[in-house]
């Protein structure tokens, strides 16, 4: 096991340089055209983007210039180009409103999810099945700013209706848990609501699947009781691959990917962060923000790994 | 005479697909006494795994039908409720599947999975439960039971996997023993084993045993009485000697002429049956085998009736043909190479 | 009938009979002729193409919508223009008006909201109303439909073909291919998929993409195209090179290679046809996320550019005056979910057609 980690985490960094070098690239080399000039602005003057250039060391050689952002932004020094403030403190003060948004909607998104996917599975063909299936395939469908939206329309007093729902916005915890609360509810459900949607339908097709194994049919043969059977033998078989999805989604919304439900409902965490960043060019906060969201991917993924070598002990970690 | 245990009537199984109505098994009846082990042999299709798993009652589904009576111990299982069969599976009837991998749940070791058929049925707690268990394996012939109770599946070797479940299946001494296909995925060496393995706890444990197999020559070691099954109906039934020695149905004298013998004259080719088991959706009419027999006439577009036509009572067939000329012809069939006149 | 017959048995062989038999043997059919059947009878899943198609079609006339109902262009600013309602004349962005209290307070009505949906009620134009510029919303939304169907079409039908490439090298060659295709999967992955699609997004939309031969400007579709068709590569090319992987051990392809086939020939005639059914499926579902995902870049305005609508950028563009005119977001959005619905059901019936599971109670 140790080993194992060893080279996981040998793999992982490597994983990382890989992934700010791309970001990097990505910003200064793939669209081609004059770096300085794009950063200066519509308005620059040709004095402006040679000063510019030279303040950023933009005339040096790539992996020089990727070398000297990746120091700053490990010693936490990095500056933002558009507004001067620093990188990682930015980042730090967007981490607690992100969890407190990731961390709600994933408990909810994977209990429901779990919830509707098992009961839809065990009425199959019924009318519960039918329903939830429906309300599944809308869930799935909706785009999430539009979702956010629809609902600060009709619930938080957008449109006069009604506004049982504060209006965006985050309170932190430790000001006022009740309102912290209050103001998270519908930002939780409009992130969750996809992945309800989605989670659901596959535990419902792995269990429909996992159904008709053998060892379902020895449980049976063994006079066992269906609740026992469901939950001891074909649960337990159809929820490991959801342990990977939920591992690696919740990474990901986790890193900064909620950006959209971040932006609809003005909650300044990392996501919002890394929207503005790149609206503003501001390549800085962009290669934090983007190392930052790889890191949680990448470490997500080695804990996933272990969980499933011990759900199945036919696994072994290599 | 020993105790009667299950009485099966014309039991009749449907089952609706897309295709159309799928008839399973059509009209079999047979009995099985303490102690005694029926062999019921077939092609794929035949309808003998559907027999075996309607006895179960694993077959019940929203497209299944059902007629005719399953009477064990006189009560009939074909009308038992869900929850009341769950108390007969494993307690009274324990059932052993063909693919001992697939068949155990690869991520609870063995002796949890056996632990987990005791409890079930009886007021035990976890110590006495493995204490049995480890006995159990024991019986079963798995060396170091105290250790290897704690073993994964995926660490057992075929044939120990197919003693863990038959295992499994004995745990609450049921009565009678369903083994379906034990042996069709294993090695042969093995598979004597387990056939060995099975007729020597048949009498440790006083059940009585249903084997079913497409292989006559596995057969031949346990069976006390053999039913041979076609396009789900029953076409021959008799006692081990009946069958082997005095066979009146064309199909089975296929199926023993396919069995490679050392004690006869190599034969040049091993008899095979011309042609593939009819649609039990669309079954021709008359006779099933018709349409594949060598030796068909014009009687055959009626279907022959399950009757008692030679001397041995208790040896059915199907066959409309005259019982001489099955004696004189048969041994084209069963004894391609030719026979060797034994003692 | 007691007699036994036997007099006048005469020994027919087994293919005679089986020459008068009628319906006795089994017919096979073959995976997709039983699968087209399910499909063809699952009526539901067959209505939502329906409606797909449908929507696809009356987006692709968005011209004549143009030229015949609104006689409206789908780009041109009108914010100072009047239209006729039941015989008056009212502004499309409407004026702002003060009104002085005599305590001495003001109360302002803010100006330049967009008219609503008119209905008709003055002729085709405007018949969704007007957005912020003063753009008939009607026209707008059957062009941003085509740049929206366009975009998740083509991305979706490029980065398919992609990752089949990829998967299929990566899993017959195996060895340095493998580990190379495999590690450009995982870069990619790594990536947060919305930062990388916003990166790359914004990137390539300030100066369009330079390099070499290939010029394409900055607000050309092609950008969000390339863009949603990288960023989904992995999604689709792991699942099939696990697929492939697997068969690749088969028999099949052993025998193949046995009786002289090539590299070539063995992925494309033996280990292509049996991914088959789940790239159709997958596709479907790419598709439908690709134009979810067109829509969230365009939102945030990383993807379709100004002044060509999407669906996404008329979300962006009615969340401000969401209060006063909800109509902007509220259409765009119902498109896009009836779209995808559509697409998600079929894609559905497709699957259950492909491989069906028991379960379903049948008539009988």
């Amino acid at each position: 096991m140790v080993a194992f980690l060893v080279r996981r985490s040998f793999g992982m960094i490597i994983v990382l340089l890989a992934v700010s070098f791309a970001t990097y690239l990505i910003f200064f080399k793939i669209p081609g055209g004059d770096v300085a000039g794009r950063i200066a602005g519509k308005q620059a003057t040709p004095a402006n983007i040679a000063d510019i250039r030279q303040k950023l060391g933009l005339d040096q050689n790539v992996f020089v210039q990727w070398w000297d952002m990746m120091k700053q932004l490990l010693t936490g020094s990095l500056i933002s180009y558009y507004d001067g403030t620093n990188v990682v403190q930015q980042i730090k003060e967007g981490m607690p409103e992100t969890f407190s948004l990731c961390i709600g909607a994933g408990i909810i998104w994977l209990g429901f999810g779990v919830l509707v996917g098992t009961i839809s599975a065990v009425t199959a063909g019924g009318a519960s099945d039918r329903a939830i299936t429906a309300l599944a395939l809308i869930g799935i469908s909706l785009p999430v700013a539009w979702l956010g939206l629809l609902l600060r329309y009709f619930f938080a007093g957008e449109g006069g209706a009604v506004a049982w729902f504060p209006d965006g916005g985050y309170v932190p915890l430790t000001t006022n848990p009740w309102q912290w609360f209050y103001h998270l509810l519908l930002p939780w459900f409009t992130l969750a609501i996809l992945f309800i949607g989605f989670y659901g339908r596959v535990l419902r097709s792995n269990i429909l699947d996992t159904i008709n194994e053998d060892f379902v049919r020895t449980a049976k043969a063994k006079g066992l009781s269906s609740r026992r059977i469901l939950v001891k033998h074909t649960l337990r078989a159809s929820l490991i691959p959801i342990v990977t999805l939920f591992g690696l989604d919740f990474a990901a919304v986790l890193g900064g990917g909620a950006i959209i439900t971040e932006t609809v409902y003005s909650i300044h965490g990392v996501g919002y962060y890394a929207a503005q960043s790149i609206h503003q060019q501001d390549l800085p906060p962009l290669m934090g923000v983007t190392l930052y969201g790889a890191a949680f991917i990448v470490i997500f993924s080695t804990l996933v790994d272990v969980a499933y070598a011990y759900l199945d002990p036919r696994i072994r970690l290599t | 005479m020993a105790e009667r245990l299950l009485e099966v009537n014309d039991l009749n199984v449907r089952f609706a697909t897309e295709d159309g109505i799928v008839r399973a098994v059509e009209g079999i009846s047979f009995e099985l006494e303490r102690g005694k082990v029926l062999g019921i042999v077939g092609e794929s299709g035949s309808g003998k795994s559907v027999t075996a798993m309607t006895l179960m009652g694993l077959t019940r589904g929203v497209n299944a039908r059902f007629e005719g009576e399953v009477l064990y111990k006189g009560k009939d299982l074909l009308k038992v409720s869900d929850a009341d069969m769950q108390n007969y599976r494993g307690n009274e009837l324990g059932m052993i599947f063909q693919d001992p991998m697939t068949s155990l749940n690869p991520v609870y070791r063995i002796g949890e999975q056996i632990v987990e058929a005791i409890q079930a049925h009886e007021k035990v707690d976890k110590r006495t439960a493995r204490a049995r268990t480890v006995e159990l394996l024991r019986q079963v012939g798995i060396p170091n039971p105290e250790t290897r109770v704690d073993s994964f599946p995926h660490e057992f070797s075929g044939g120990m996997r197919q003693r863990a479940m038959t295992a499994i299946a004995l745990s609450c001494n049921p009565s009678i023993l369903i083994a379906d296909e034990p042996t069709t995925a294993l090695d042969v060496t093995i598979q004597a084993q387990i056939v060995e393995l099975i007729n020597r706890l048949k009498d440790d444990f006083d059940s009585a045993v249903i084997f079913i197999t497409h292989d006559l020559g596995v057969i031949a070691e346990i069976a006390d009485e053999i039913i041979v099954m076609y396009a789900g109906r029953v076409v021959e039934r008799g006692s081990k000697r009946d069958i082997f020695y005095d066979p009146q149905m064309p199909y089975t004298w296929g199926l023993l002429g396919s069995i490679p013998r050392l004690d006869r004259p190599r034969p040049e080719r091993l008899h095979t049956i011309e042609g593939a088991p009819p649609s039990l959706i669309n079954a021709p009419e008359g006779c099933k085998f018709r349409p594949r027999c060598p030796h068909a006439f014009e009687k055959c577009r009626e279907e022959p009736g399950l009757e008692n036509r030679v001397e041995t009572p208790g040896h059915f067939d199907r066959c409309w043909l005259d019982v001489e000329y099955k004696r004189a012809h048969r041994d084209e069939t069963t004894s391609p190479g030719g026979t060797v006149e034994a003692a | 009938m007691a007699t036994t017959g036997q007099e006048e048995f005469t020994l027919d062989t087994a293919s005679e009979l089986a020459a008068e038999e009628s319906g006795s043997k089994i017919e096979g059919k073959s995976p997709w002729a039983l699968a087209g059947r399910r499909l063809r009878r699952n009526y539901v899943a067959l209505a939502f193409l329906a409606v797909f198609i449908l929507v696809l079609l009356v987006c692709l006339l968005a011209p004549l919508y143009s030229s015949h109902v609104s006689h409206l262009k789908s780009d041109t600013p009108n914010a100072g223009g009047h239209i006729t309602v039941n015989g008056q004349t009212i502004p499309i962005l409407s004026k702002g008006s003060s009104k002085f209290n005599q305590n001495g307070s003001v109360e302002l009505t803010p100006g330049g909201i967009p008219i609503g949906p008119q209905w008709g009620a003055s002729g085709g134009a405007y018949f969704f109303g007007a957005d912020g510029l003063g753009r008939d919303v009607g026209t707008r939304l059957l062009y941003g439909g085509r740049n929206s169907l366009l975009i998740g079409l083509s991305s979706a039908a490029i980065t398919t073909v992609l990752s089949i490439v990829l998967a299929l090298l990566a899993a017959y060659f195996g060895g340095a291919t493998d580990w190379i295709i495999s590690r450009f999967f995982d870069l990619i992955w790594a990536f947060p998929v919305i930062l990388l699609g916003i990166a790359l997004g914004t990137a390539l939309s300030i100066n369009g993409f330079n390099h070499g031969p290939i010029h394409i400007a900055p607000g050309s579709l092609w950008i969000p195209i390339g863009v949603i068709a990288f960023v989904f590569i992995p999604y689709i090319g792991r699942p099939l090179r696990g697929q492939i992987l697997a068969l690749r051990n088969r028999e099949f392809v052993e025998a193949s290679t046995a009786q002289g086939a090539g590299p070539l020939r063995i992925m494309f005639s033996e280990l292509l046809p049996n991914i088959a059914s789940s790239v159709l499926v997958l596709f479907t579902l790419i598709v439908a996320n690709a134009i979810l995902t067109e829509v969230g870049l365009s939102f945030l305005g990383a993807g379709v550019q100004p002044p060509h609508p999407s669906w996404g950028t008329m979300i962006a563009d009615g969340q401000n005056v969401l209060a006063s005119d909800p109509w902007l977001s509220l259409l765009p959005g119902i498109m896009i979910t009836i779209t995808v619905i559509s697409l998600n059901v079929f894609g559905d019936g497709l699957r259950d057609a492909l491989d069906p599971r028991a379960k379903v109670r049948i008539e009988h």
